[in-house]
């Protein structure tokens, strides 16, 4: 591999790494501040891209300058439907075992798959590209880079910029900080733990569709395409370390490095390459890497 | 040697004269179910009576099925129904040695996903290298023997399955009622206390664990014989879960709550698919199988074993009682 | 209490038995049940749908009837899962008592059917799962292909591949049955006119992941690319593909599902793909016309590749029963007929190999705006080698 190709191959491992970041940051989100976990997070996901697919032309239509608004439009529905969702459901899982919540999660992914079916068809579907953003950049006399993958990457840095900002810096975040740690105490200072609840579930919900919605052009809209993002989302909050945002990204990026790498090189293992890592991390650091 | 309830006894003997009464594809349809059920039993242990929360249940039962085809001597000849059970379990049991060595290590949540990741490890394995047969997975033309046992009559081979099943449930109820069980109970109940008696828990839950898997890859070879076939889903997540489903359905706590949780959940799928219940719709039959695992769990926590003692605690306004370790059976 | 717990699960046990019986119809004299095992959920949900609609199509052409026998149907969804697939296709066989199979699209599952099939002697029409087994090492009397097997595509590309001048072909695809044998088809077609395949790519299905490839391919830069992806997985490498600026400089080609249902999702991205498969846009033929407008009026649908392949897989039926006076059971008379048979089909007339695969031509195809216009014949009258058939 020569030098130029390997420096493209690690703009693919940091790209893939970044939007699966985007999605786990919201899985362990939940996990970490409220101990629910929740299978239906890959759901989310599938959801933010139909979303795409099927609100761009209405969005589109009512208010123009269909990408924005598209996205906008997206990001309200699902903090309101992560808001709904915790209400009706998911805050009557904080009480319940662990076992509980793998299994009515689990139930709830069936449903939402064969609600989409109901809705929406079976059909593959593809969301195009924003003009605006459908350049490419010229990388060697052969291949070229998309824009639209380095927006991506950009968008997935400013987020987790963000998330730093609001946990570390703000009193939302310290607020969200204190209630992991002791639910009753934050209660008892006044401060309205269920409506604390409800707003992280909320942007954790909200997460993982937006990062269906930005990669909806890429990775095109089919049936099933959560369960894969489900499971490789967990290898990065294993890896990470539950709750720790930061972890969360090391563990991401980490994943796409040996993921990128392992197609080229070892093309046989790649899928269990991502696995095997796991378990060596948790041989050195059985809590994974960043404990909260 | 406390007496078997003679509820369970009527469940075997059922199943022992079920050949005579059903047509072959009822035959077939409950030999699927005891091999559900014996992994469901599996299961049990660990979830049930250690309180381990394992979502990796499926590789252990998929391990056992590819020994069983990939064990088979390579001339066609029918392997002894001895050596390749014996391998099939001790190589399921010996992966599960080495995912519970490294998984024990976390508790909680963490132990749940770091078992469905290594579940996940495995299928992968199975699925992309050369040593699994790939995605359309492998067949195998003939099935083990074993003196006067000749597996590839159908009668022979439901009596082994039954024979399994049985010889599973004894095993489990009696280790259960053991010093052993006791302290898995003790594990469950409050491992802190455990330990602070000068109890060294991290064996015996390795020892539970191990065990949960060689019985697992035990219902898996099962499963290899009777299909003839195997292929990487029978690693995959969806299985684990609905083992999970399983055991929660019938109720957690009593080993009988594994049996009726499979038989169950068999009956509910078999009920969602079906046209003649729901015409068209039953082509979307995971919805109503999701909402019912969802209805289940929210209303039914203690299963459908525990459904009698729950409706006459209602009836005469009595609160619910815990399970003791009597009702272990 | 014991007492009443035994009594119950009694019941219940009774009631299983019950079930499937009275759920199943119950076998009347004359009719002919048709069980279709097809997906119903998951990613190739549309695929099943269209070859029910197909099916459904010829039947209702017959007035619902096939050989004077009134049809009746059956479904089974296989959930594109080939760990349910023997006990799935055993409820149409031991539980509903079916005359003949139809399914399914996914290999892993059709090959447990046809071990199935091959054991119990029923009727089995493949009305698109291309896995070369099924018509070969696991060819049967009683087990038809409507479709195609994996290798033909490829081979019809590789022999395009070769006559366009390529010399040096990287190939990319899945880590499977269809990928693997879809390229080895094409490796034979190409090698055989002076090609040689650089470097055969693949990555573990159903992973979607194709930059890291992409960015080998680029490497490599050989003149040309072949690869074979379905469904989800072709829409995204094809935008892939263009994203990464290769569609400019190497020309890349495929077998036709690529772009079968795709190019809706697919848009600009596939414009001018050339692509090999049985089927096409704008054959012209009238045969192919009142087929489309039938489907279009029926269903409001355009038919595809797969309807076409459901279609057939219901003339095929009609031929065979035809010939045996609706015995279902006749599988001498029944294959007799079909291997002297002529299939009048909307893809163009095709007959059947000796081990029951559709000899057939292939078309070769370009994508223009959201068809996959013919552009000639890339191969006629193609026969699978059906190896390791012994029939």
């Amino acid at each position: 591999m020569d030098f130029a190709t390997f420096l493209i191959q690690c703009l693919n491992a940091m790209q893939y790494g970044l939007l699966l970041f985007l999605v786990a940051s919201g899985l362990t989100l939940i996990f970490g501040i409220m101990g629910v976990i929740n299978l239906a997070h890959g759901s989310f996901y599938m959801i933010g891209a139909y979303m795409a697919y099927a609100l761009a032309p209405v969005v589109g239509a009512a208010f123009g300058g269909e990408f924005f608004s598209t996205m906008v439009a997206g990001l309200v529905l699902s903090v309101i439907l992560g808001y709904v969702l915790e209400w009706a459901f998911f805050s009557f899982l904080y009480e319940r075992e662990h076992l509980q919540q793998v299994l009515m999660t689990y139930g709830l992914i069936l449903v939402f798959e064969e609600l989409r079916s109901l809705m929406v068809g079976d059909d593959v579907h593809g969301v195009t590209v924003p003009p605006f953003l459908n350049g490419t950049l010229q990388l060697n006399d052969v291949m070229t880079y998309p824009v639209y993958r380095l927006f991506i990457s950009g968008v997935c840095l400013l987020l987790a910029v963000l998330m730093w900002f609001v946990f570390t810096r703000t009193r939302l975040g310290m607020m969200i900080r204190a209630g992991t740690n002791n639910r009753e105490m934050v209660q008892s200072l006044g401060i309205d733990i269920t409506l604390l609840y409800r707003i992280v579930f909320a942007i954790g919900v909200a997460l993982a569709v937006f990062a269906g919605m930005i990669a909806a052009p890429v990775s095109s809209v089919y049936p099933n395409m959560g369960n894969a993002v489900l499971i490789i989302c967990f290898v990065v909050v294993v890896i990470g370390g539950i709750g720790s945002i930061k972890g969360a990204l090391v563990a991401a990026l980490l994943i796409g490095i040996v993921d990128t790498f392992g197609k080229v090189l070892v093309p046989q293992m790649a899928g269990v390459l991502v696995y095997v890592l796991m378990a060596l991390i948790l041989l050195w650091r059985p809590n994974g890497l960043f404990k909260d | 040697m406390r007496h078997p309830s003679s509820f369970v006894m009527a469940v075997f003997g059922l199943l022992a004269l079920w050949p005579t009464m059903a047509s072959s594809y009822g035959v077939d349809l409950v030999a699927k179910i005891m091999i559900y059920a014996l992994l469901a039993l599996s299961l049990e242990l660990l979830v049930g009576s250690t309180g381990l929360v394992c979502f990796g249940q499926a590789a252990f039962f998929g391990i056992g099925a590819y020994a069983a085809l990939l064990l088979a001597p390579a001339d066609g000849s029918a392997p002894s129904l001895l050596w390749s059970l014996v391998s099939a379990v001790v190589l399921a049991g010996a992966y599960a040695l080495a995912v519970g060595a490294l998984s024990l290590r976390t508790q909680g949540v963490y132990f749940i996903m770091v078992t469905l990741a290594f579940s996940q490890m495995a299928y992968y394995v199975v699925h992309d290298t050369p040593l699994g047969g790939g995605t359309d997975g492998i067949y195998m033309y003939v099935k083990p023997a074993l003196g006067w046992i000749d597996l590839d009559q159908p009668m022979h081979l439901y009596g082994f399955i039954w024979f399994s099943l049985l010889t599973g449930y004894v095993f489990l109820t009696q280790l259960l009622r053991s010093p052993f069980g006791r302290a898995l109970a003790g594990i469950r109940v409050n491992e802190q206390r455990m330990k602070a008696t000068g109890f060294s828990t991290y064996p015996y839950k390795l020892a539970a664990f191990t065990l949960s898997g060689a019985m697992a890859g035990w219902s898996g070879y099962l499963f290899a014989i009777k299909d003839g076939f195997v292929n990487p889903e029978l690693l995959s997540w969806h299985l684990s879960g609905a083992v999970l489903v399983m055991i929660i359905l019938g109720g957690l706590g009593q080993m009988r709550g594994a049996l009726i949780g499979a038989f169950a959940f068999a009956l509910l799928q078999e009920l969602f698919q079906s046209e003649a219940v729901f015409g068209s719709y039953a082509k979307h039959w995971h919805l109503g199988l999701g909402l019912a695992i969802m209805a289940c769990v929210a209303f039914m926590p203690h299963g459908l074993v525990a459904l009698p003692q729950q409706f006459r605690e209602r009836l005469s306004g009595r609160a619910p009682s815990k399970h003791t370790e009597e009702d272990a059976a | 209490m014991q007492k009443r717990n035994a009594l119950l699960s009694v019941a219940a046990l009774a009631l299983m038995t019950a079930m499937p019986s009275a759920w199943a119809q119950a076998q009347t004299q004359g009719k002919l049940k048709v069980g279709f095992m097809l997906p119903a959920s998951g990613t190739f949900a549309s695929l099943g749908t269209a070859i029910d609609n197909g099916f459904r199509l010829y039947v209702n052409e017959q007035g619902g009837k096939i050989a004077g026998r009134e049809v009746e149907y059956v479904r089974v969804d296989d959930e594109s899962d080939p760990s349910k697939a023997t006990d799935n296709v055993n409820k149409l066989i031991k539980r509903d008592n079916v005359d003949v199979i139809v399914g399914t699209v996914h290999s892993g599952v059709v090959m447990a059917m046809a071990k199935a099939a091959k054991e119990s002697g029923t009727l089995l029409l493949v009305p698109n799962a291309g896995a070369d087994a099924v018509t070969g090492p696991m060819c049967a009397p009683n087990i038809f292909r409507s479709s195609f097997s994996n290798w033909q595509p490829g081979y019809a590309m590789g022999e395009v591949a070769a006559k366009k001048g390529h010399k040096k072909i990287v190939t990319i695809t899945w880590k499977y049955a269809a990928g693997d044998e879809t390229v080895k088809g094409f490796k034979s077609g190409f090698e055989k006119g002076g090609g040689t395949v650089v470097k055969e790519l693949s990555l573990p299905f159903p992973n979607v992941e194709f930059q890291a490839l992409l960015t080998e391919i680029a490497a490599l830069k050989p003149d040309a690319v072949f690869t074979f992806f379905a469904g989800g997985g072709a829409v995204k490498f094809v935008k892939d593909y263009s994203a990464a600026g290769l569609k400019k400089t190497i020309p890349l080609y495929g077998s036709g599902f690529l772009t079968d249902g795709t190019l809706e999702a697919q848009g600009a991205d596939a414009d001018g793909l050339l692509t090999t498969l049985h089927y096409a846009d704008g054959l012209n033929t009238k045969r192919d016309q009142a087929f489309r407008l039938a489907y279009a009026k029926t269903y409001k649908l355009q038919p595809d590749v797969y309807a076409v392949q459901g279609y057939d897989a219901g003339q095929m039926l009609g031929i065979g029963l035809n010939a045996t006076k609706g015995d279902a059971k006749n599988i001498q008379g029944f294959a007799q007929a079909l291997r002297n048979a002529k299939i009048d089909s909307p893809r163009g007339p095709f007959t059947l190999s000796k081990n029951h695969n559709p000899v057939q031509d292939f078309y070769l195809r370009k994508v223009v705006g959201k068809e996959n216009v013919m552009e000639g014949i890339a191969s006629k009258a193609l026969a699978d080698p059906g190896l390791g058939c012994k029939m």
